[in-house]
């Protein structure tokens, strides 16, 4: 089996893995790194998004071999290594931006990625930067509400 | 997903190369293939991986327009041409979404031409010119029909040429679940000679809309459009619109993108 080294939350991975392997299969089952969801696996839902070189993809439509040597980021990598929560994080938290929480490790890493692009993100632009991130238990107000408050503006 | 091969190569050659043998497929962002792949719709022996190869990367601009490696990514895009043709940059920034148009590349949409994507409307109303390793194709030659192009076995598109028109828009309505085009209008003027590609609608995939061509060369104003609509029975009916109500959308969208056009 051909061999792929990819570099996530900054330790490197080395493995065998067959060639369709998905970097959210990579993730999950050769990693371990479950905080990577797999809600629909028809890329729709963005509950797999994480970050490859610092851009935002959906893991379950990227190949892990075709990420060989890239840098990935998953939500187990967002908060610094003494479990301090991230300001997106902790604004998920203090906005009640979360109900299953199974959407919020693709919410985060897409919060994470807008505010990376624009740092006061409008109203509407957060919920445009959002259309491949499904949530269906919030109806996304205290999702929006905290990627806002999360830049620093008042809500 | 069926098991295959994958290789990456860093230059086009090798790239050709490896998709002599006839069972292997180009892959490019893979946000169409992959998908494609898990339902086992389809079973190449190896995926060849277009997307390090510095020659299919980049935008540049020059007399004739802009050249679009056929790699570029939509998100690139929609940076790169945002001063130059900002009503295909705008197009490029509403595919799919931002993880999607991180992957996704102008010339793995052209080369598939579903019959709703976004690229197929602004490659056909802007005249653009599909440049392969073996030949350059026209716009109107290249798009036969829906998932249908002139590509042959082994051929595959490295740029795209695009003429930039005095002025242009593209306006779509976004099937909710998808967010591909139900209907999508791209319309340019270049100095009088209007064009209008539909995407979405049409039976046989992409089409230029004559009639609207027409009326718009006359005076190009959204009023110019009122009555007409394209015959109903050229258009795709499914369970997420009828066809003459996308015969209708149609009409809207396109009076809409004049309109848009008209205001920048």
């Amino acid at each position: 089996m051909p061999e792929v080294t990819i570099h996530v939350n900054g330790q490197s991975h080395t493995a065998e893995i067959e060639a369709r392997t998905l970097l959210s299969t990579f993730l999950r089952e050769d990693l371990r790194l479950t905080g990577t969801h797999i809600g629909c696996d028809t890329s729709q839902c963005g509950a797999c998004a994480v970050h490859v070189d610092g851009v935002l993809v959906k893991s379950c439509a990227v190949l892990a071999m075709d990420v060989d040597g890239a840098a990935v980021t998953t939500i187990e990598g967002i908060a610094a290594p003494d479990g301090t929560l991230s300001p997106v994080q902790q604004a998920f938290k203090d906005h009640h931006g979360l109900q299953c929480g199974f959407c919020t490790p693709g919410m985060i890493m897409a919060a994470t990625a807008l505010l990376a692009e624009t740092a006061k993100p409008s109203e509407a632009q957060v919920r445009h930067y959002l259309e491949g991130n499904l949530c269906r238990c919030t109806g996304y107000h205290n999702i929006v509400k905290a990627i806002l408050a999360a830049s620093g503006q008042a809500v | 997903m069926y098991a295959f091969d994958f290789v990456k190569p860093t230059d086009l050659k090798s790239a050709l190369a490896a998709l002599e043998d006839p069972e292997a497929l180009p892959l490019s962002g893979g946000q169409t293939l992959i998908p494609t792949l898990k339902q086992r719709l389809a079973s190449p022996s190896c995926l060849v991986s277009l997307t390090a190869i510095p020659e299919l990367q980049g935008v540049c601009q020059s007399a004739e327009g802009l050249s679009i490696g056929a790699a570029t990514t939509h998100a690139e895009l929609s940076r790169a041409a945002a001063a130059a043709y900002p009503a295909l940059a705008r197009l490029a920034g509403q595919i799919g979404d931002p993880a999607v148009r991180h992957r996704g590349t102008i010339g793995g949409s052209l080369a598939n031409n579903d019959p709703s994507a976004c690229y197929p409307s602004a490659a056909l109303a802007s005249g653009a010119v599909m440049v392969t390793p073996r030949r350059e194709i026209a716009a109107e030659d290249y798009f036969q029909g829906m998932f249908t192009t002139a590509l042959e076995e082994g051929e595959i598109l490295t740029m795209l040429r695009f003429p930039i028109p005095t002025r242009a828009a593209y306006v779509k309505f976004a099937q909710p679940a998808s967010r591909f085009a139900l209907v999508g209008v791209f319309v340019a003027d270049f100095e009088g000679d209007v064009r209008v590609a539909v995407t979405g609608a049409g039976a046989e995939g992409v089409f230029r809309w004559a009639e609207a061509e027409a009326a718009l060369a006359e005076g190009f104003d959204p009023q110019a459009l009122t009555p007409l609509a394209p015959p109903e029975q050229e258009m795709i009916a499914d369970l997420h619109a009828s066809a003459d109500y996308r015969a209708h959308l149609v009409g809207v969208m396109t009076r809409r993108a004049v309109l848009a056009a008209i205001t920048g």
